[in-house]
Parts: structure tokens; sequence; C-alpha cells
């Protein structure tokens, strides 16, 4: 063990100085690449970051309303399983056609063909839009049929589930139409471009979850009764 | 506008003009400032409804003026009628469970110091931030309005107007469920008598908000700290104030969904007809269900699903509100001990341990509750080994303090009251998670001491430590160490002569949420009892005042403060007092060492900062290497 | 100031042990089978508390009056950063204990709750509403009558629902008060008409939740000597008057047991409230 004998003076750091010579280069996690300012591909991975953090948070919160789902359906007598009404078969096909096109955009735009991208964020819009379209006409067939939020614990859970979901979805809509609206301001600077990248990346991220959960959803209401 | 430095990262420049400097602002700093006013202001709230609960248990039968005046619906001639009383148990807990610790602990110092601690310009989302303490504000202004809904009678009758859903009126203070809202006695509505109306509407509501609020923030908090850790600062160098603030936001992020999850089936069972935790063939107030419109038809609802949806957040939730606490006390006792933390590896672990089992263990509050008997067991076995990490950091506090020099700082002083607090309020959790004592002492006053001790006084010091030690920092100016040590002499006696007798009224019987144990004989012998805890509360509460005036005086006259007056080692005594907009003017610092660097053999001061290129810390490899 | 401190400590530890040991407020004194065990673990609990408590604060106090920093130049701390020794031993030292009360303290939990009443237990019904507690009692046919929801009718003093229709409900009564013999095991089925309630007597060492929508099953044994009344409590916030949710749990002889169980509701009740006024509260 060293005795030297130091100063606390604090440290010279040049302005934008990296790892110059005569600094070793402290070891640790802190920033990968050196530098008093933030390196901007690391700046940009917190919008992707940001989004799995989120998206535990929604996987919580669905999980205790299917925690409540499974409760009710196993304990009570007074369970009557809903008819599946068809509508919802294109509002599969439609999501996962949605995610289709959100990955293929998502990729465009990693190949810098911003137009191209452009284009097919506003295809996941259009497919996103008529999902809910879907669901509302969903929704209009079981009231039709006289079964509504309260009419017994099934029909409780499919207007709150994929209410809850479209809800969610249209979030991820409003990000999709962000996404469009930015991708018009032209621009060739590098951070800018990443941040862009990993905003397109953490609605993606968003987006493949929503339909993960339409499809769990699903599964969950007419498949588990 | 954004101003681009050479590598191209977006940098805001400092706001300008009073509403972005002080009230819609993305600066953290800002931020945790208000969210710490928030706490301020609904925490005298929450201390005043205690006070008047206090003076109807230790007096009965008393007129009081000042409730005759104000609430006459409530308090008639004043006397509290029973709702009111509920209403008061009601509103306490909540505003204090929610808007007193799980905002000023997190959202205020963990917003004011995470960045600066890990030696970042600010949160990874500034605006995210902005929301989220906007969204709890408002959360805050709902749960008021639950007061007035339910309680004066012209406030009552112009909500009243706005249709069914508000009409309460009822002469309460809000609703009367108690801060848990057990259905469902919350979800029947005003056929289950007062305080069901409208006022539980807004409750529910209003926590729903908080809940979305608090999810914001947490998310931010994660990201910042996965994201943003300056050069150097590698996770096992951070301060435990970090560690906390961390595990909280991921225990928040985890819980308060689930509070969320069953706040909406509750809101659907009370206002649209559903039966989530209503069951059938109930009777209630002279109503067979679905024979009259106030009481429509439910069936085959699961009163104790909300328990579990309710608890499972709730669990956590309590871990939330002592966690950072715990990281400040660390924190301070080192800074002030001259000493480094004793096994910060062993603390962290600790922190990850208690964070994680507080997952598991939501059942012990459930143990009579009807659910099987085979899973209290389960739940029992856990809940004591969740005694293990928190026993392991008390011996490491003491370790902190073994071979210590001392310095008897205001801010020292609540940390130390942390650590006594913390053992005398955790210590009867041996006792009441055993599921077979918790057959006698569910539902009484030792319940009541054991959660008052941790929660409403050691995560409390916790609060006025760090607001002492930090002061300097966020204010540039010092606050007054005299009246601090009276502050802290009066409040530490006072609190355990307000909540250890508590413990033994619990053990003869004394039940919770009794508007009056006149009824029972049982009870009789422990009236002087219930009126020393109210003397004790009411002179604990009176000195609190001194507090209050201390901040707010020394925000203005307070004297100035330097850079670092406590001589501490880490990223935030770096900076100027206060910080700067950007935190470290410019230039982020590098990390060299770790965080609680005391007393370090052959060094010329007695601390060496984490930013110290220089100093040679032992059991670093060669010059500023690398960690164990 | 660490002197003042530790001294503060070490008094408010003294005060807080000394009003546990004094016992002057404390648990009434046990009238049921299984209170034993549980006292005996409650004690063997506050002992591991109580120790653990007293060391705390002790080393604290201990701590904050030795080493204070003394302004020294020069005079600094000890440089340690812990030692893996030491966590290893506290942490599996306490892990030990305190899983060791836990996995005892199962046992007491485990005879009571996870056996059903034995054939032969005398049952009663209990139906609990805002505020007000009812007991069913079956009567001689030992059968409990049927009960509908749709038939309550508080204003007409059925608050149960009792069908009058039904054979077994015949000799069936229902009192405000609960009457159990001593020294035979006793089956409750618990259920409500509203919310949550909670059926508790301290001298039992017991209470449950009532919870409407299910009938939960209980039973416990009342030590053959423990003839007397006992106030009954509700435990679970149940509304404005829950602290007024007041009845009596009456423990009867055998033969008292068998006589009333021969009467029909009239001169049950009223025999009820002859025991009532017959029987003292406990002074102890």
């Amino acid at each position: 063990m060293a005795t030297m004998v130091t100063s606390t003076r604090p440290p010279e750091i040049k302005k934008g100085a990296g790892t110059g010579p005569g600094l070793p280069g402290p070891n640790g996690n802190g920033s990968r690449r050196g530098g008093s300012f933030r390196d901007p591909e690391q700046h940009a991975n917190r919008y992707r970051i940001g989004m799995w953090v989120a998206l535990a948070s929604v996987t919580m919160m669905f999980t205790s309303l299917s925690s409540a789902y499974i409760v009710r359906a196993s304990s009570a007598s007074d369970w009557i399983a809903l008819p599946m009404p068809r509508v919802l078969i294109a509002s599969t096909a439609l999501i996962l056609a949605s995610s289709f096109t959100l990955e293929v955009a998502r990729r465009k735009l990693k190949a810098s063909l911003t137009k191209a991208y452009t284009q097919w964020v506003l295809v996941t819009v259009a497919l996103g839009l008529a999902f809910l379209a879907s669901q509302l006409s969903a929704w209009r067939q079981l009231s039709a049929a006289g079964l509504y939020l309260s009419s017994n614990p099934h029909s409780s859970f499919f207007y709150l589930l994929t209410g809850a979901h479209a809800v969610h979805l249209a979030g991820g809509l409003l990000g999709l139409v962000f996404l469009w609206l930015r991708s018009r301001w032209i621009t060739t600077d590098a951070a800018v471009l990443k941040k862009r990248q990993a905003s397109a990346d953490a609605v993606s991220i968003y987006w493949h979850f929503m339909d993960a959960l339409w499809i769990y959803l699903f599964l969950l209401l007419f498949l588990w009764r | 506008m954004s101003v681009e430095t050479h590598e191209g990262v977006h940098r805001h420049p400092a706001p300008t003009g009073f509403i972005r400097k002080y009230i819609f602002s993305i600066d953290h700093k800002v931020i945790g400032i208000q969210y710490i006013m928030l706490a301020l202001a609904a925490v005298i709230v929450g201390m005043l409804m205690s006070l008047l609960m206090r003076m109807n248990l230790s007096w009965p039968g008393t007129s009081w003026p000042i409730l005759a005046t104000l609430f006459p619906t409530g308090a008639p001639g004043g006397q509290m009628t029973p709702e009111f009383y509920l209403s008061l148990v009601t509103m306490h807990g909540t505003i204090m469970v929610f808007f007193v610790l799980t905002t000023a602990p997190q959202g205020g110092f963990g917003n004011y110091f995470l960045p600066i601690q890990i030696g970042a310009e600010d949160m990874a989302f500034p605006y995210l931030n902005m929301l989220s303490f906007w969204v709890t504000l408002v959360g805050f202004i709902v749960i008021l309005l639950a007061i007035f809904v339910e309680g004066n009678q012209g406030l009552g009758e112009w909500f009243a107007a706005l249709g069914p859903s508000f009409r309460g009126g009822s002469g309460t203070v809000g609703p009367i469920g108690g801060w848990t809202g057990y259905a469902p006695l919350s979800a029947l509505g005003r056929v289950a008598g007062p305080g069901q109306g409208a006022g539980m509407n807004l409750w529910v509501i209003s926590i729903a908000i908080f809940c979305v609020g608090s999810l914001l923030g947490a998310l931010n908090f994660i990201t910042t700290l996965l994201n943003m850790r300056t050069k150097g600062m590698s996770l096992m160098r951070m301060p435990l104030t970090c560690w906390a603030w961390f595990t909280t936001a991921v225990l928040a992020l985890l819980s308060f969904p689930v509070l969320l999850g069953g706040g909406i089936l509750l809101l659907l069972d009370r206002i649209a007809g559903t039966s989530f935790f209503i069951p059938g063939g109930l009777y209630v107030s002279g109503l067979l269900s679905g024979s009259n419109p106030n009481f429509p038809l439910h069936t085959g609802g699961s009163p104790i699903l909300w328990q579990h949806l309710f608890w499972f957040f709730g669990h956590p939730e309590v871990y939330i509100a002592i966690l950072p606490g715990m990281g400040a006390t660390s924190h301070i006792l080192a800074t002030f001990a001259r000493k480094p933390v004793f096994g910060y590896r062993a603390m962290v672990f600790a922190i990850f341990a208690i964070g994680l089992l507080g997952f598991f263990v939501w059942g012990h509050h459930m143990f009579i509750s009807g659910m099987s008997p085979y899973s209290a067991i389960a739940f029992s076995i856990l809940t004591l080994s969740i005694g293990v990490p928190s026993a392991v950091k008390t011996f490491n506090w003491l370790g902190t303090l073994w071979g210590a020099r001392i310095r008897f700082t205001t801010a020292m002083l609540f940390a130390l009251g942390f650590v006594s607090l913390f053992v005398a309020g955790g210590i009867t959790g041996l006792i009441l998670g055993q599921s077979s004592l918790d057959l006698a002492m569910h539902d009484t006053y030792i319940v009541t001491a054991h959660f008052h001790l941790v929660m409403g006084v050691a995560s409390i010091f916790g609060m006025f430590a760090a607001t002492y030690f930090w002061f300097p920092k966020m204010f540039g100016r010092s606050m007054n160490e005299k009246i601090g040590k009276l502050h802290f002499w009066i409040t530490f006696v006072g609190v355990y002569a307000i909540f250890v007798p508590m413990h033994v009224m619990g053990i003869q019987g004394m039940p919770r949420r009794y508007s009056s144990f006149g009824e029972y004989e049982f009870l009789a012998s422990l009236h002087p009892l219930v009126v020393f805890v109210s003397v004790a509360a009411i002179i604990t509460i009176a000195v609190q005042f001194l507090f209050y005036f201390n901040v707010f005086w020394s925000i203005f006259k307070g004297e100035k403060a330097g850079d670092n007056p406590w001589e501490a080692t880490t990223l935030e005594w770096n900076t100027t007092s206060p910080p700067p907009h950007d935190n470290f003017a410019g230039v982020l610092p590098t990390v060299y060492h770790g965080p609680y660097e005391f007393a370090v053999p052959g060094a010329p001061n007695d601390y060496v900062m984490q930013t110290d290129l220089e100093a040679e810390v032992p059991g670093e490899n060669g010059h500023n290497g690398h960690k164990h | 100031m660490g002197r003042v401190l530790a001294v503060i400590i070490w008094i408010i530890t003294l005060l807080s042990v000394g009003l546990f040991i004094s016992r002057k407020w404390w648990f009434p004194e046990a009238i049921s089978e299984h209170a034993p065990a549980l006292d005996r673990q409650f004690l063997i609990t506050i002992l591991v508390v109580g120790i653990s408590f007293t060391a705390a604060q002790v080393a604290l106090g201990w701590a904050v009056w030795k080493f204070r920093d003394t302004g020294k130049p020069g005079d600094r701390a000890v440089y340690s950063h812990g030692s893996n020794r030491l966590e290893v031993l506290w942490t599996v030292i306490t892990a030990v204990i305190f899983i060791a009360l836990a996995v005892m303290g199962q046992s007491v939990w485990a005879a009571l709750r996870l056996h059903d009443a034995p054939p032969g237990s005398y049952t009663v019904e209990v139906v609990a509403q805002q505020f007000q507690w009812n007991f069913h009692y079956a009567g001689a046919d030992k059968k409990f009558g049927r009960t509908d929801p749709s038939l309550i009718d508080d204003g007409a003093l059925n608050f149960i629902g009792l069908d009058q229709e039904d054979a077994a409900a015949r000799d069936d009564a229902v009192t405000a008060a609960l009457v159990i013999p001593a020294g035979r095991p006793v089956e409750l089925r618990l259920r409500s008409k509203d919310v949550i309630h909670n059926i508790w007597v301290p001298q039992l060492r017991f209470k449950q939740d009532l919870v409407p929508g299910m009938e939960i099953k209980v039973n416990f044994q009342i030590q053959p000597d423990k003839i007397g009344k006992y106030e009954l409590a509700c435990a679970e916030l149940c509304g404005q008057l829950h602290f007024k949710m007041k009845s009596y749990m009456l423990v009867v002889p055998e033969d008292e047991i068998n006589a009333l169980q021969a009467m029909p509701q009239d001169q049950f009740q009223a025999r009820v409230k002859e025991l009532l006024d017959k029987y003292p509260l406990p002074t102890k």
C-alpha cells in the first residue's frame, strides 16, 4: 500500500479533453467514452432504457388486472363466458400487420431511407386507427347484444381489459404521430439523428409490446374461461 | 432552444424569468424543492388531523369551540361524530403515507441529489420530471377536495350541483374507510353509510393520479442512474443514498401499477355497477342488493381480492417510505463519524434484499382475512426473514460508529435518532409477523405503534437529517444549529413518549380506528396512557414549528455556507452552494475513489473527496485504479 | 453532547423495558385451550425483542459516548471498510434466531387453523352486520334452519333471513350474544351481511374476519373452568359505529347449554338475558 502523501487539489480537467496524455484513465463503468460532455450514443440510449423501464410498469398493471381476472373466473359461480365477437380476429390481424410495418419503418430509418421511413410510419398509424375502429365495433356488437360493463364478470373484464389496452395503444399512436412530425424536420446533425433513431426504437418497442399485450389479452379473455 | 457542444450533445441554457425558474421548471433541483414544499404543506394537514384525533380520544365529551365553528355538521356542538373521527383517520393516513412519505424522501431529496451525486447535469427526462411533480400536486389538490366535498355544508352543496357522483355532505372531512379502504365498505357507495359518497370517489381518483405521478418519477430515477453516471462512477462507487433511491424507484415502478389497477376496479365497482369486490346477497342499511336504485345488483365479487391487490402494493410502499431514510442515514453517519461506512457491499445487498423480499410478504397484513391458512404460514416465515437484512443494516450502522470520531451536528443527531427509532419500530415486526401472535394483535394499537415508529418517526427523522445536512448545499446558507438541536432533543424524547405506551395499550387490547374507547370495560384502565400520549403528541407537534421557522428563516437570513461545510466526500460537495443550473458549470467531474473515504491513513485531511485525483486510497490498485 | 445522547437513549430504553416488565397494562387472563401456547410464544418473542432492543440501544449509546471527536489534530477514526467475517457471523445468527421464532410460531397457528372442528363440536352460526352481532343456534335437532338473504328483514327482526317455513328452523334461536360451552370444542361459522367485520374476544386470544360472500369456519375450545361473561368486539373497520359494535360471549357449563338447546326463541333470549346479568365481567 502506497503511503505517498499527495495534495487534495481538485483535478484539472481540461475542457473537452478525454483521457488525454498524462492523465491516467480511471476504470469503472461510468461513461464508456471519455470527455466532459456526454457521448451522443449513450445520451440517445436513455430513450430505449426509459421505454423498457416504462413497459415494466405497464406489465405490472396488466398483471394485476389479469390476476383479478383469474381469481374471479375461478371463484364465483356466476361466470358466463362471453361469445367472442368475430371482428376481434380482424383486430388481431390489423395489429400484427402494424407491428410488421413499424419494424419495416424502423429499419428504413436505420438505413437512412428517411422518406420510406416516414411513409411506413404513416401506414402504421393507419393500421393502428383501424385497430381502434375494430375495437369500437366489437364493443358496439356486445352492447347491442345487451352485454355491458356491469352485466357479468366476464363482460366487465372484457371491456376493462380491452379498454385499458386501447388507451395505451392510443398513447402509442400519439408516439407514432410524434415520430412522423419529427421526421419532417430535415437534419444531418449526427447527435440529432442518433436521438431520432433512439426515439423510433423506443416507440417501436412500445408498439410491439402493445401487439404482444393484445395477443395475451385475447388469449386470456377467450381461452381462459 | 438548445446549444450544441462540440460533441453534439444538446444542453439547455439556464432558464430566465420567475415562471421558468421557480414554477414550471425542468431543473431537477427546483423540482426537488417543490416536492419538499408539497410534503411540508401536507404534513401540517396530517399533523393537525392527528391532533384532533388525540383530542377526541383523550377528552371525550368535551365541546371544542373551534370544531363547532369550522365543522358544524361533522362536529355539532363541538363534539365530533364518529364518522368525523374516522374521516380524520382516513385522511391522516392517506395524506401522510402518500403526500409526505412518498414525496419528500424520493421526489424531494432524491430528485435534487441523485443527479448531482452521480455526476450528471440533470435527470434523464427533465420535462417528464416536471410533469411528475405537477401530476402529484394535482393528486394532492384532489384529496383536499375530498375534505370539502364531504364536509362543509356550503361547499358540499356547490359540489352536489355538479351531479350525483359529487354528492357528499356527510359532515366528515373525507371518506371513512381508513387509508386501506377495504371493500366492500369502500365499494358500496353511500348505501354503506356516511363518508362513502363523493369523498370516497375523490379519494380513489386522487390515489390513481398519485400513482401516475409516482411512476413517471420512478422511470426517471432508474433511467438516470443507469444511463448518466459520470466517468469513474461505477455502481460500487455510488453513495448509499443513490442505491436507496434506485431500489425505491424499482419498488415504486413495480408496485404502484398494481394499486392503480386495484383502484380502477374499485372505482368501477362504485360508479359503473361492476362486482369486482362486491359479493352477491348483501343486505346493507335495510336494502337488499339489487332491490333499490341506491343499491344495484352485485354478484360474485371478492372482498379479499381488494386486500391482495392493495397490500401487494402496500407492503413495498412502506419500504419505499423507509429506504431513502436508510440511505441518508448511512451517508450522514459516515460523514460525521469521519469513517467509511462499515460493510458498504453488505449494505447494498441488504437494500436489495429488503426491496426484493418486500414483494413477497404482503400477506402478513391478511393473516386473519379469510385467505388460506397455509399461505399465512409461508407469508409469516418470509416476513421474519426480511428482518435479517434490516438487522444487518443496523449492525453496519453500529459498526460505522465504532472507532469513529463523531461530530454532533444536528444532522448527525437525527441520523443517530433514526438508528435508535428504526430498531425500536422494526423489532416489533418480530411480533406482528408471526401469524399466531397476530391472532391477538391484529387491528390493535401495537400495529399502530409499530408502523408509526418506522414510518411516522424513523422515516421522518431520515428526512430531518437530510434537511439539516443538505440545506447548506441547496440554499447556500446554514440552518441554525442551536434551534436545530433543540428541535432534535424534544422531538426525540417526544416520539418515544408518544409511541412506546401504544405497545402496551395494544397488548391490553386497544383496537384501531375506534372513535371512542368508552364502550368496553377491558379498555377502561388505559385512559391515563391515552392522555399521556396525547400530551406528548401536543408538545411534539408544537415543537415542529421550530423546524419550520428554522427552515424558512434560514433560506433568507441564514449564515452563508461554503461549498463543503461538512468536509464531506461525495460529488455534491464538489460544486457551489447552491449548484449552478447544470450542476457542475460545464465540467462534469471524474470520479477516482469510493464515496466514503474518511480517515484514510496518510492522507493530509481526514477525508478524501471522490474527485481527488492525486490522493491514494489503500485497496485501490495503483493510482486511481479500479475498486475491488 | 454524545454523553447526553447516550444517557437519554439509555433512560428511554430503561423506561420502555420497565413499562413492559411491569405488566401494568397487559393481556387479560386467557380462557382458551390454545392460549397458554400462544402466550408462551408471545413471551419468547417479546424476550427476543426486548433483548435485541436493549442491546442495540445500549450499543448505540456506548458508541456515541465513547467515540466523540476530540478535536485534537491528527486524531482520526479507525479506517475500516468492514469485516466480511462479521457480516457472515451476524447475518447467520440473526437469520437463525428469526427463522426459528417464525417456525416455532407456526405450531399454534397450525393447531388452530389447519384442523377442522372435530365431530361433536358445538356449532354456532355468526352473522355480522352494521352494527350488531347475530348468533344463530341450531336447537335440539342440531340442524340449522335455512337462511336466505332475500328473507332478511331488519325491521321485522329477522336479521339473518331465517326461513320460518323450514322444519329445521322451528327450534332455532337467534340472539345478540354468543353462548358456548366450556371444555368442549366450539365451531363458529362466520358470515357477514354487508361489509367485513371481525369477531374478537381478548381473553380468547383469537380473532377472525367475517367476509361477506364467504362462510369461514373456525374452531377453538375454552378451558373447563373458565365459565363467565366476556366482552366481544369488532376488530375490522366496518363503518361509523364500529366502536360500538359490542356484544358478549357467555361461557356456560354443559348442562346450561343443553337446557338452552331445548328452549324456543323467546325463552332462549330471556335465559340469555338472565345469564348476562348473572355473570360478572372478569376482573383481570
